[in-house]
């Protein structure tokens, strides 16, 4: 037998993370037996399999427990880091792969785990793993915007800690199951699922990093962090009517910065939180069909956003840039990637027979059953924008446009093979939603293809692209700047470092003995300044050694209590 | 970009570009028709309006853009605003 039940879906990636710096040039295609094999053994037993437990002292950990939630998510994952393989088995780059492997491996632990402490670890493991996507990238800035990730992402995994801890002292259990918002405990939870799902003050590190990583790297992490989080808030928090406006202003506050920004990974990557917030919303309501419609259209944004990103990354490969303002015209040598952009574009965009119209018409559809007017309003308008930026703002300026005189060469053919089956899925799911409906796992009746929805849908979708073209021809359509464009990570990029320079300042004047420490502080001040000019990834620098200390003192001062 | 290559792609033509824009309007045009000849489920009051989703998608997408372009006076900040370009201008002298 080449199937087995007793093996958690991590394990596999694990293994295969090990081996994978032995493997050279052709041999790299190997890689893609891990989620293949895992893949498919995930499918031929998840009847039976599950249950697996791991004993440390008196605790009992649940590695893999499997239901139709876990289980939809356990398959989206394989299906994710299949593509994701295919897409970076020309990079020689082991770091990409190995850490890609481990975060895919990661993502899987945390869906199939069975209780809080698990889920923790595994929290913890994808925050790491998925940074050094970032900083195998080697520019300074890169480096710079890495660390600030791992800060906010260990941040997160502190606060689940602390709440998990507390929520064992209080109930004894850490069996991970529906939790709802009552008591500090669950707000400590809350809050952490709120930093890696991106909800609004909480997204900075999503918008700051993503951009700045590898092109794979991007690819693998628009697909696992997010929906870890979303795959939890389904969990615990399903019905919780702050998520409802949560995710509303997670649809709208991004557009807006979305149009305005040039580096087209970054539009995307703001476009992604405004996917998160239909999920959120989703969940917020708690129905069935509300919540089917939250993990589907998860399911459905890890390839269709997978895709758009995998179309950035290609142009980022050739040409070395995606700043909107310097790129036009490279559907000319462009030809495939163009093509596969305009499926996820459509995609995205949920345009009828592609994969976001049957998933995000059901948050639509369980919003106007409930009676949410206003939010419904919003999603309406959030639609619409992310027709306008991501649907069209990035094929739009790419690969048309101004002619920027750019001809790279088409993207490499892996590259192509992972966009290909990437567009092909999006549009498969888009004209069979049964194939996506029957994996849902909460029961439900709901057809989207009716003459109703499908009409007003174009509408609204053609009407926005009119608006687009109106806009442009009247010149009023904003240019694509280069420009740093402010968003609340200024509080910590900004705020805090100034404050904090000026606190020391202050405290050194004030010391009698001030001047020695006053000299060396500025002295320091000076060094960190200066950006290292090396390629080499200075993983704990002084100042982030304090971040986790005080993290450390977080997690004590919840044992406390 | 200083040899531009020659004009030579599908779109760089003015009459397909006209040509793809006329058949766009028409489509809007029998779209807004089509809300009158089909009967639509009604939900809300709102979708009493007629051709309610393509003036809503029409009005949502100016506004959005009049609001973003607004965002910019207060939100732009030249590219260098957080820390100093790192790449090649290593010897550039730190303000402070």
């Amino acid at each position: 037998m080449i199937w087995t039940t007793s093996l958690p879906p991590f394990v596999v990636f694990f293994a295969f993370a090990l081996v994978a710096p032995l493997l050279k040039g052709k041999l790299k295609v190997l890689l893609l037996l891990a989620p293949l094999w895992g893949g498919l053994n995930l499918y031929m037993t998840h009847a039976e399999a599950g249950d697996i437990s791991w004993q440390i002292g008196d605790m009992v950990l649940q590695l893999y427990h499997i239901d139709k939630l876990s289980l939809l998510f356990g398959y989206l994952f394989h299906i994710a880091a299949f593509i994701a393989l295919i897409y970076s088995l020309h990079i020689k780059d082991n770091t990409q792969q190995v850490c890609g492997l481990l975060y895919a491996g990661s993502a899987l632990g945390a869906v199939f785990a069975g209780d809080l402490l698990t889920v923790f670890m595994f929290w913890e493991l994808l925050a790491i793993t998925s940074a050094f996507l970032i900083w195998a990238r080697r520019t300074p800035e890169a480096i710079r915007a890495a660390n600030r990730y791992v800060v906010i992402q260990v941040l997160s995994g502190v606060l689940l800690l602390s709440g998990a801890i507390m929520l064992y002292q209080q109930t004894g259990s850490l069996k991970l199951e529906y939790l709802g918002l009552n008591g500090s405990a669950s707000w400590l939870i809350f809050i952490a699922l709120g930093i890696k799902c991106g909800f609004p003050f909480l997204h900075t590190w999503l918008t700051d990093a993503y951009p700045l990583a590898t092109p794979t790297g991007t690819l693998y992490l628009s697909a696992f962090t997010t929906k870890v989080a979303i795959y939890l808030l389904a969990r615990m928090f399903p019905g919780e009517p702050i998520l409802i406006y949560i995710g509303a202003a997670m649809t709208c506050f991004p557009i807006f910065f979305a149009v305005i920004e040039n580096d087209l990974r970054k539009v995307l990557a703001y476009s992604l939180i405004n996917q998160l917030g239909f999920m959120v919303c989703g969940i917020g309501i708690g129905t069935a069909l509300a919540l089917n419609g939250a993990v589907a259209h998860a399911f459905n944004d890890v390839i269709f956003k997978g895709l758009l990103f995998m179309t950035m990354g290609a142009v980022l490969t050739r040409v070395g840039h995606v700043d909107g303002s310097h790129l036009g015209g490279l559907y000319k040598s462009m030809p495939r990637t163009t093509i596969f952009c305009l499926v996820g574009a459509a995609s995205i965009s949920a345009f009828p027979l592609f994969s976001g119209f049957v998933s995000k018409s059901m948050v639509m559809a369980a919003l106007l059953e409930q009676d949410q007017i206003i939010v419904w309003l919003m999603l309406l308008f959030a639609s619409a924008g992310v027709f306008h930026h991501a649907g069209i703002k990035i094929p739009f300026f790419a690969f048309f446009a101004h002619d920027s005189g750019l001809r790279p060469k088409e993207a490499p053919v892996n590259m192509q093979v992972a966009m290909g089956l990437a567009a092909i899925l999006c549009i498969a799911i888009g004209v069979n939603p049964q194939w996506l409906y029957q994996l849902l796992p909460w029961d439900f009746d709901y057809t989207p293809y009716d003459l109703t929805h499908t009409l007003t849908q174009i509408q609204l979708l053609f009407f926005s692209a009119l608006a687009f073209v109106w806009l442009n021809k009247q010149g009023l359509y904003p240019p694509e700047l280069r420009s740093v464009n402010l968003d609340a990570e200024w509080f910590y990029r900004k705020l805090l470092p100034k404050s904090g320079r000026k606190v020391v300042a202050m405290a050194s004047q004030m010391r009698d003995e001030g001047h020695q420490l006053k000299t060396s502080v500025i002295a320091q001040l000076g060094r960190r300044q200066k950006p290292v000019p090396t390629g080499t990834v200075t993983i704990i620098t002084r100042r982030m050694a304090w971040v986790f200390i005080a993290l450390m003192l977080l997690v004590v001062t919840s044992l406390i209590f | 970009m200083s040899d531009k290559p020659t004009q030579d792609g599908f779109f760089d033509d003015p009459k397909v570009v006209s040509w793809i824009l006329r058949i766009f309007y028409l489509l809007c045009v029998l779209l807004v028709v089509a809300d009158f000849v089909v009967h639509r489920h009604i939900y809300t009051e709102l979708e009493k309006i007629p051709a309610f989703y393509a003036l809503y998608g029409f009005v949502a997408c100016v506004l959005l853009v009049f609001a973003a372009s607004g965002l910019r006076k207060v939100l732009m900040r030249s590219e260098d605003y957080y820390e100093a370009p790192l790449n090649d201008k290593s010897d550039r002298q730190e303000q402070e």
